[in-house]
């Protein structure tokens, strides 16, 4: 286990006024990386879907918490944590593949597929009844980068 | 949240302002409809160029105007997305349902 050279958690109630609020203080923690405008937007926008999943899915009828970790890394290497304890997938393989929804109308069932490319890597831990681990990561190479 | 409704030549013009979520779609989903259900225009133009932030929700808010724009026989243009938006956007495919262009110069 590698040890991060900074750390926050976040736990907020399941309520969808909570989406700008949570994206925002992520971003705000990965501001120390001097991130680029496109890596913080990166950043802000998984982060949006990851959280609307939790309240629009993991908690459909009911609300709980959300809980979310961010770490930072020697080199610049941001990890996020975004957890819930709702009703889980069922089928993450499904749920990842791009244009499902559960809900049909208005989502547009491409919430992973942003998270996926906006981040460099995605992983879906989840167990029926008992909730939801969304890990993203990303490099970032940040302002000061040579390139 | 905020949208301006604009009517000129048998279009709508909705000018989407801020940040565009779960949270807030709801809300401009319900302007934008009561116009183009009263108004009944050719084209739905949707103006994303004051939109600061935008998730997998805005994706949704238009393939929900297109579904209803195609029950009346009419289409979807998307004006004026910034670079991060346009990324999500590309990203959907939605081109192939919606034409995005900037209409600055008009």
């Amino acid at each position: 286990m590698r040890t991060p050279i900074n750390e926050m958690r976040l736990t907020i109630e399941s309520r969808s006024i909570n989406e700008a609020f949570s994206r925002v203080a992520v971003s705000a923690f990965a501001a120390q990386l001097d991130p680029t405008v496109e890596e913080i937007s990166d950043i802000k926008t998984a982060v949006s879907e990851a959280v609307t999943n939790c309240i629009v899915h993991a908690y459909e009828n009911t609300s709980g918490r959300i809980y979310i970790t961010a770490k930072i890394f020697e080199g610049g290497q941001i990890v996020v944590k975004i957890r819930d304890r709702g009703c889980g997938i069922p089928d993450i393989k499904q749920a990842m593949t791009p244009l499902y929804t559960s809900k049909g109308g208005e989502r547009s069932g491409l919430g992973f597929s942003v998270m996926e490319s906006f981040m460099d890597k995605v992983t879906v831990y989840s167990n029926l009844g008992r909730g939801t681990t969304v890990t993203l990561l990303k490099q970032i190479n940040g302002r000061y980068s040579d390139d | 949240m905020p949208v301006t409704i604009e009517v000129k030549n048998g279009e709508v013009k909705a000018i989407l302002q801020g940040e565009i979520d779960h949270h807030n779609a709801a809300s401009m989903r319900k302007n934008i409809d009561e116009s183009v259900e009263r108004l009944r225009p050719k084209r739905l133009k949707l103006d994303f160029g004051e939109v600061t932030f935008m998730d997998s929700s805005g994706i949704g808010l238009v393939m929900g105007r297109y579904n209803t724009m195609s029950l009346i026989g009419g289409d979807v243009e998307i004006n004026n997305p910034s670079a991060s938006i346009e990324k999500i956007f590309n990203l959907s495919g939605i081109s192939k349902i919606a034409k995005i262009c900037s209409d600055k110069e008009e």
